[in-house]
């Protein structure tokens, strides 16, 4: 296409790039600079009193019970939450895959609508649920003889249960991506096995699982980097306690940026966890090309 | 008769699946009528026996939720501009050919690869810089674009023709009246998603006002939400009350608008 004027794609591209520029693209660079200092709330006012520190930064960290804390469970939600999702959203996606009726779309809502909800509301409605004393779900279990549970009461059921909160609340988004992806088998394949007289089991078992296994390799980069970037629900509902049991990587860089004011130390957490997304990204794409091979 | 059987057990496997997913919703809404005393009460009632309107009356007439509010609906305002920049942007990268659009725009899409728990110290630190800290604008403009809503936009503008533009520009049609008055409308399907997912986002932001907000008076509803629920962490049946009025409108809104989110999701290309 020829142009009046070569300066027009850019006055509409320009507002956009130049946000990206300055909230998305220079804040790594400044990450980069200040996590090599001791920034901090005097340094933030005066730049004088800004040191650089090399590498020290990051030899703290990973000398830090509590950084070290928040990857162990950032590590423990990957191991348990992932394959959770992964079997959640797929029974929920090949049960509403059944049948089209009206039923069946209406159930797609219920199932959808967690994952629209707001996620602060969730956790303050979810801490009552999970109170020891007064909680609903201490009450059914009570009401079935058992014993109260310590819901975020324990280091590590406090990580079930927020595992438990983040699968409700993903089923609905990967159920769709499952969803899409059992549409989008072909009916021969089914035909065919008919025709060799294969059962329902071996079905699913041959054609519709390894059929799945983009969508499921998807599920799982995008429900990894969710758990990397896990905030809103510790944050809300436990504080990253009890005894840091439930701390994040996300909670752990806000905390020490602003609670404590250790811009720079916190630059250099933020840095960490960046670089482990950017990872698991690499991983997802090299999978994808190798995939269209 | 076999078939009837399993189409029997799986409506049954959905409806009890269905309901379990539920109960957090419906215990928030019934709790949140309840007086404290009887949200507490064990064993819990489960329809309200006293039902009372307190909380409501209470968080928007002493604690501050119609500024919230407020504050909420600005953002939400302000989301829309976002939007119309994404919309711009996606123009731009679908419709022009310039020097280095390709890599321009490989980067507008690795900023994806950012999120904002990532970049949250740096941003504060450009934004004390700015004197923008504890200001709406230091709110708003931190979330204002979003590079996946810019490629899904491009995505969908790729498909409009292009004689349909250049005939336009031979009738002396001015390249922002082009936009306005044949690519918007032509784009009405993939927008009418991205207003809805942008209001939702808007509606739920927390992390860049509860940064950069020092002052209650510039919280939002989530950051409000949060720090009732820490001031008055056993007034249960009044943070219910909190929660319903931030997850209601949302719930309302997608009821009827659902059928174009599922569909949206389904063209997005993800399989």
């Amino acid at each position: 296409m020829n142009h009046r004027n070569a300066w027009t794609p850019w006055l509409f591209i320009g507002p956009a790039i130049l946000l990206l520029l300055v909230f998305a693209v220079l804040p790594i660079f400044v990450s980069l600079v200040i996590s090599f200092t001791d920034i901090d709330l005097v340094g933030l006012g005066n730049w004088d009193a800004i040191e650089f520190i090399g590498l020290e930064n990051f030899i703290n960290l990973f000398q830090d019970p509590l950084f070290r804390q928040s990857l162990y469970n950032s590590l423990v939600y990957v191991v348990i939450g992932v394959p959770l999702v992964i079997v959640c959203s797929l029974s929920i996606a090949l049960l509403l895959n059944y049948a089209t009726s009206k039923l069946f779309t209406i159930f797609r809502v219920v199932y959808y609508v967690p994952s629209v909800t707001n996620i602060v509301a969730i956790a303050v409605v979810w801490g009552f649920l999970y109170n020891q004393d007064v909680g609903l779900f201490n009450f059914v279990l009570d009401f079935f003889g058992v014993d109260p549970v310590p819901w975020l009461e324990h280091p590590f059921i406090a990580k079930l249960s927020l595992i438990l909160l983040a699968v409700w609340k993903g089923l609905g988004i990967n159920m769709l991506i499952y969803l899409a992806a059992l549409q989008s088998i072909p009916n021969s394949y089914y035909e065919a096995a008919n025709i060799d007289g294969a059962n329902k089991l071996q079905k699913l078992r041959y054609i519709t699982i390894p059929s799945l296994s983009y969508a499921t390799f998807f599920v799982t980069v995008t429900t990894l980097i969710g758990w990397l970037q896990f905030f809103e629900e510790p944050f809300v509902m436990t504080g990253g306690g009890p005894l840091d049991g439930t701390m994040s990587m996300a909670l752990f860089i806000y905390q020490e940026g602003f609670q404590y004011n250790e811009f720079g130390y916190a630059a250099a957490a933020s840095l960490v966890l960046f670089v482990l997304i950017i990872v698991v990204t690499m991983i997802q794409f090299t999978f994808n090309k190798s995939e269209k091979n | 008769m076999k078939q009837k059987l399993e189409k029997w057990i799986i409506t049954f496997v959905l409806v009890v699946g269905g309901f379990l997913v539920s109960i957090p919703f419906f215990w928030m809404v019934l709790s949140s009528f309840k007086p404290e005393r009887e949200a507490r009460a064990m064993p819990p009632t489960l329809w309200p026996e006293n039902f009372t309107f307190e909380h409501y009356l209470n968080l928007f007439q002493n604690l501050n939720f119609g500024t919230y509010f407020t504050n909420t609906l600005i953002i939400v305002l302000f989301s829309m501009l976002g939007l119309l920049f994404n919309t711009m942007a996606g123009y731009g990268f679908a419709k022009f050919q310039f020097r280095g659009k390709e890599v321009v725009f490989i980067g507008v899409l690795a900023t994806m690869m950012i999120p904002a728990q990532v970049s949250m110290i740096p941003v504060y630190l450009i934004l004390n810089q700015m004197s923008l800290t504890n200001t709406m604008s230091g709110i708003i403009l931190p979330g204002l674009i979003a590079a996946f809503n810019i490629f899904l936009i491009r995505q969908f503008m790729a498909t409009i023709p292009n004689d349909l533009i250049e005939s336009a520009r031979i009738d002396g049609a001015k390249e922002f009246r082009i936009f306005f008055q044949i690519i918007l409308p032509l784009s009405k399907p993939v927008l009418a998603v991205q207003v809805i997912l942008t209001f939702v986002g808007a509606w739920n932001s927390f992390l860049w006002p509860l940064i950069v907000a020092n002052d209650q008076g510039l919280y939002t509803l989530s950051v409000g939400l949060a720090l009732l629920q820490g001031q008055n962490s056993s007034s249960f049946a009044l943070q219910m009350a909190g929660a319903t009025v931030m997850v209601i409108p949302v719930l309302i809104l997608f009821m009827f608008v659902q059928k174009y989110i599922v569909q949206g999701f389904n063209t997005t290309g993800i399989k």
